[in-house]
């Protein structure tokens, strides 16, 4: 099976690629990007991206997909279809199902299910303590030999530094990064939004920033005590970017990745108590949302990952203190990315290393993460100009839990190629390319 | 100048005008309850639900005899007898209540928005009758009224509000209110219960201070709250004696503040903790005249909601109260 991507134009930060080329693919690998005009296979399927980036698929570092336990939320095939319908290719599955990943026999069924659903790949991310318990460690070993990417017990945050030093210098051993949600509970308990003015106009108990930076400067502290690889999950706030900042400075082995509600929105949006604007970490104050641009901007931030996390429309009818935390995130991530690009926070080639480029180191998938020769033929096509408005009620996935329902963006993945076959097409590209892929065929 | 909002939800995004017509027409209802016969048929033929989710007494009581004395008739649900404790939810009790075709539904929820909640779901006027830590406004209304009985005025006032700030629904809902109306406000308490981020409530009017006497020099008015050791979950004090003690007021207090100070308390109190009872039952306390007044708000806040003009404001005012006959033909949507 062979994929040609012709006309558009390249962009691959991992090899300083940003021009227009020819791209072919071969047996689901990269095997040549080609001058315009190059000879090309003639048995080639040719996808014509003329007017189009052409980027390598993105990786999204955290995602829930509710499979196993929660199936009536997401399973991993409809968290899968709204993946590839949002533009991303890869999506790491964070462990906190029911049961949690803390076995290779969930590792196993997870990638299992990944794999029947054909769509995006699904890498799985082990637990970094049983049961995600934060008592004892969990079996990496034997979790990354299934199949794990990473360690994380995400969402209930290792409450004992004793413990998570334990936890990071085990990782060590078998590489595995190890993923922290920085909070501190005896800071946050109870709390439903970012503590601050409108967490009193409101009447809302309050999430301090304080509390996701005590944990965010302990984890910098731990990576140096034990080298380990620590990336910090959805950071939100100007202190902890400060802590990855400092750890970067230190040449630790730290990393950490933002999620689009933290920049888009800001805890202002809390006023009408719509659920959809309850996750955790909480949307923020103005002042730490322009931290975090600037760290969009000076490269603290390594990567932009949705923290997609389904909820049913009767958990999030609750009263707001009773609704679940999250958001579903997967198909408007690269719209809210755009923003960025189009306001000059970021350039195209950063939005192409957030997604895609340093995912890909951060959780050392080889091959993916960029068009080098034999790597996967995963592809994100980008279109910077589309207008479109997100329609929750046509969402892919199996939850409706948006802040974004009818937002307009500008800007998109129009295409998505999953080891050179394509998974997803926007309605209105498939009609473009079919007609110029019949135009093609009758040369 | 007519109040034309549908729902009664807080206080904050109420204008100087508003709250005014709201005390201007509690205080025709005043002379109600000083009749021999203390009822007008204002409300006839009108269905006020009064949905408590959490226990209240004084303000259930208040509400139900205002609904009462406007010739509404007045349903009381309370969360031990309903079915919420079986475990439906609060849409499905709002949805069916909304099935009986009320014309006001009074809230009063341990959780901040709920009430918001309820407005989105049901076409019935929604009255926030205090929401976890978030607004009382009938409360800061019956407040002012008090004020402006004993004062003559508002604006001007140095309006000392002390006690458990951070969790007062009170607190918030007086706040916005007065400062609107151009009082200078000062809340003060123990650290744990007074974010400096208070301020920052609104733009101007409001200070935050650290101890009580600075709240209380020069004051006009002061506000107790009651200490609400039911709504903590952790201890943001050691000891009701150690608040007696440091945060309590004391008569020696009063000496600092304005020579004819008033003092209120939204009830019911803590004798001895918040408020001594030589002040509590003293000749600057109002305790009682609130709980009167409460009886005024209330009624002027049903009749403005629940007659049932707030979607068809050619009629308002357009025809004495009461005469206006089946409101719930005229409300639109009603069925939806």
């Amino acid at each position: 099976m062979k994929l040609l991507v012709t006309n558009g134009y390249l962009i691959d930060p991992s090899q300083g690629l940003n021009t227009g080329k020819d791209l072919l693919i071969e047996e689901g690998r990269v095997t040549g990007v080609l001058d315009r005009g190059e000879p090309t296979p003639r048995d080639a399927e040719v996808f014509d991206a003329t007017g189009l980036m052409v980027a390598p698929g993105f990786i999204d570092l955290h995602v829930h997909l509710r499979e196993p336990g929660q199936e009536y939320k997401e399973t991993i095939a409809t968290g899968a279809a709204a993946a590839v319908a949002g533009g991303w290719t890869s999506i790491c599955a964070m462990p906190n199902t029911d049961p949690v990943n803390d076995s290779p026999a969930v590792t196993r069924f997870i990638l299992e299910q990944g794999e029947r659903a054909g769509l995006a790949n699904v890498f799985p991310i082990g637990a970094l303590t049983k049961g995600s318990g934060g008592k004892e460690l969990s079996e990496m070993g034997e979790l990354k030999k299934a199949g794990i990417v990473a360690v994380s017990d995400d969402g209930r945050s290792v409450p004992n530094a004793g413990m998570m030093r334990r936890a990071m210098e085990y990782a060590r051993g078998f590489d595995l990064t190890v993923v922290d949600h920085c909070q501190d509970h005896s800071l946050s308990a109870g709390g439903v939004m970012h503590e601050g003015r409108w967490s009193l106009i409101l009447g809302l108990r309050g999430m301090p920033a304080t509390a996701e930076e005590v944990d965010a400067v302990r984890d910098c502290a731990l990576a140096r005590l034990t080298s380990a690889r620590v990336h910090l999950a959805h950071v939100s706030t100007r202190g902890s970017l400060e802590a990855v900042r400092r750890a970067k400075e230190l040449g630790l082995r730290v990393t950490c990745e933002v999620a689009p509600h933290h920049w888009a929105l800001t805890d202002e949006a809390v006023a009408d108590y719509d659920t959809n604007m309850k996750m955790s970490p909480p949307l923020r104050s103005k002042d730490h949302v322009g931290a975090l641009l600037d760290a969009l901007r000076d490269g603290t931030i390594d990567a932009i990952a949705t923290d997609h996390a389904p909820h049913h429309a009767d958990e999030k009818g609750l009263e707001f203190d009773q609704a679940p935390f999250g958001i579903i995130g997967l198909e408007t991530a690269v719209g809210l990315a755009f923003d960025l690009v189009h306001q000059g926070v970021i350039s195209l080639e950063r939005l192409v290393a957030l997604c895609a480029t340093n995912p890909a180191r951060i959780f050392s998938l080889e091959g993916r993460g960029t068009l080098r020769p034999n790597s996967w033929g995963d592809i994100t096509i980008l279109d910077p100009e589309y207008q479109w408005t997100f329609d929750a009620a046509k969402s892919k996935s199996k939850s409706r839990n948006t802040p974004f329902d009818g937002r307009s963006f500008r800007g998109a993945a129009v295409a998505t190629i999953v080891a050179g076959r394509v998974v997803y097409i926007h309605p209105e590209y498939q009609r473009i390319t079919e007609s110029k892929r019949s135009a093609a065929s009758t040369k | 100048m007519t109040f034309n909002r549908k729902h009664l939800l807080g206080i904050r995004d109420l204008s100087a005008e508003e709250i005014t017509h709201l005390l201007d027409t509690a205080e025709t209802f005043r002379d109600v309850s000083r009749r021999e016969i203390k009822k007008v048929p204002a409300l006839r033929g009108r269905t006020v639900i009064n949905l408590f989710f959490e226990a209240s007494t004084r303000t259930r009581t208040s509400f139900e005899i205002a609904a009462k004395r406007l010739s509404a008739d007045a349903v009381n649900i309370s969360v031990s007898t309903s079915s919420v404790s079986k475990g439906e939810t609060l849409l499905d009790t709002a949805r069916n209540l909304e099935a009986m075709a009320p014309d006001c539904i009074v809230v009063r929820h341990s959780m901040a928005g709920a009430p918001h909640h309820l407005a989105r779901m049901c076409n019935a006027p929604i009255v926030n009758a205090g929401d976890g830590s978030h607004e009382h406004p009938t409360q800061a209304l019956l407040d002012a009224l008090t004020i402006r009985e004993h004062k003559g005025r508002i604006e001007g006032l140095n309006i000392a509000i002390i006690g458990d700030i951070l969790h007062s629904r009170v607190a918030r809902s007086n706040v916005y209110l007065l400062t609107t109306l151009g009082a200078n406000v000062r809340v003060a308490g123990p650290g744990t219960m007074v974010p400096a981020e208070f301020a920052e409530l609104v733009d101007q009017g409001l200070r935050v201070e650290q101890r009580i006497e600075d709240a209380i020099e020069g004051a006009d008015v002061v506000m107790i709250l009651r200490i609400q050791r039911e709504r903590q979950d952790a201890a943001f004090f050691p000891s009701m004696r150690e608040y007696a003690v440091h945060y309590g007021l004391h008569p020696s207090h009063l000496e600092r503040a304005s020579p004819d100070v008033i003092v209120m308390h939204p009830g019911p109190i803590n004798r001895g903790i918040e408020i001594s009872s030589e002040i509590a039952d003293g000749s600057r306390s109002l305790i009682l005249d609130q709980v009167t007044n409460g009886i005024a708000v209330r009624m002027a806040v049903l009749y403005l909601l629940a007659r049932g003009n707030h979607s068809v404001p050619a009629e308002a005012g357009a025809k004495p109260p009461g005469s206006t006959g089946n409101g719930k033909k005229v409300r639109k949507g009603t069925k939806a």
